[in-house]
């Protein structure tokens, strides 16, 4: 149990790190929209829109640290897996 | 009689033709926005708000006696992230549902410069946010767009009026976290107007 939380911590930071990387790096706070700028020829305004995308950022990562390091602590709580050892002939 | 009567049609007309345009800038196609900014440690805080409406009187021959209210739609306003969003919109910061609407009252215009349907002048009228209001003076840009309209809204013939702005207000002067967080949120707001009005014919 106590290997299993700990590879899951891993995991977790991992996967973090990598969607972070995967979707920019973002170094702001995490967003769930994109700004579009749509050019209004008439006026010539731009007009802004706001298209729905998850964008983490270091809060994100923040979090994603946070829960692994639960997970690495809890996993502490667990003895160390004893592993049978045939008994020594002398 | 005739005579007189022409004379009294003419006038009518000429009236009419230099009487003040009501421009209504409720905009059904999103474009008008209003765009504001804060300086913050991580990144500046950006976003925008599209709920704008109001009316202008405008007079081509005469731009610098323009006056008119525009009114925006605090709920409009919108930051990318979600949890900032809900604080803006919340009680320690806009409080929106108290305060529904952010209006700016322009009263009188000084130092008009119209060139080609250009108009530059510091609008001076009543800047409320937050349920404060407050005199202020911004510059303005005004550019009138005769018989446009028909080309924003087909069938409708008409003039348009393109409305910007750009400018700072200090939150603290509305009562916004007055003296909280200034290490974390700017107490200076950039704001940046882009809006059209309609004058249909």
């Amino acid at each position: 149990m106590r290997k299993i939380l700990q590879l899951l911590a891993l995991f977790v930071v991992l996967a973090a790190a990598g969607t972070w990387a995967a979707t920019g790096g973002n170094r702001g706070w995490t967003k769930t929209g994109v700004p579009v700028e749509t050019l209004d020829p008439v006026t010539g305004i731009v007009a802004i829109g706001y298209r729905p995308q998850f964008l983490p950022g270091v809060d994100f990562l923040g979090a994603a640290a946070g829960a692994a390091g639960l997970l690495a602590g809890v996993s502490f709580f667990f003895r160390k897996t004893k592993i049978n050892q045939p008994p020594i002939n002398n | 009689m005739k005579i007189i009567s022409t004379i009294l049609l003419a006038s009518l007309a000429t009236a009419v033709y230099a009487a003040p345009q009501a421009f209504d800038f409720k905009d059904p196609k999103g474009v008008n926005n209003a765009v504001f900014s804060l300086d913050a440690p991580l990144e500046s805080i950006s976003g925008s708000a599209s709920g704008i409406s109001g009316t202008v009187s405008f007079d081509p021959e005469n731009p610098g006696a323009t006056t008119g209210k525009i009114v925006v739609a605090a709920e409009s306003l919108t930051v990318p992230n979600p949890m900032q969003k809900e604080h803006l919109h919340g009680a320690n910061w806009l409080d929106v549902a108290k305060y529904p609407e952010i209006t700016f009252e322009a009263k009188s215009l000084a130092s008009v410069k119209t060139a080609d349907h250009v108009t530059t002048a510091d609008v001076t009228g009543t800047f409320t946010l937050h349920g404060v209001a407050k005199e202020i003076t911004v510059p303005i840009k005004l550019t009138y767009l005769p018989d446009k309209l028909g080309a924003r809204v087909p069938n409708l013939k008409g003039d348009l009026l393109v409305i910007r702005a750009n400018f700072t207000i200090n939150r603290e002067d509305f009562d916004i976290q007055k003296g909280q967080y200034l290490d974390k949120v700017s107490p200076t707001i950039s704001l940046t107007l882009s809006i059209a009005g309609a004058f249909a014919k």
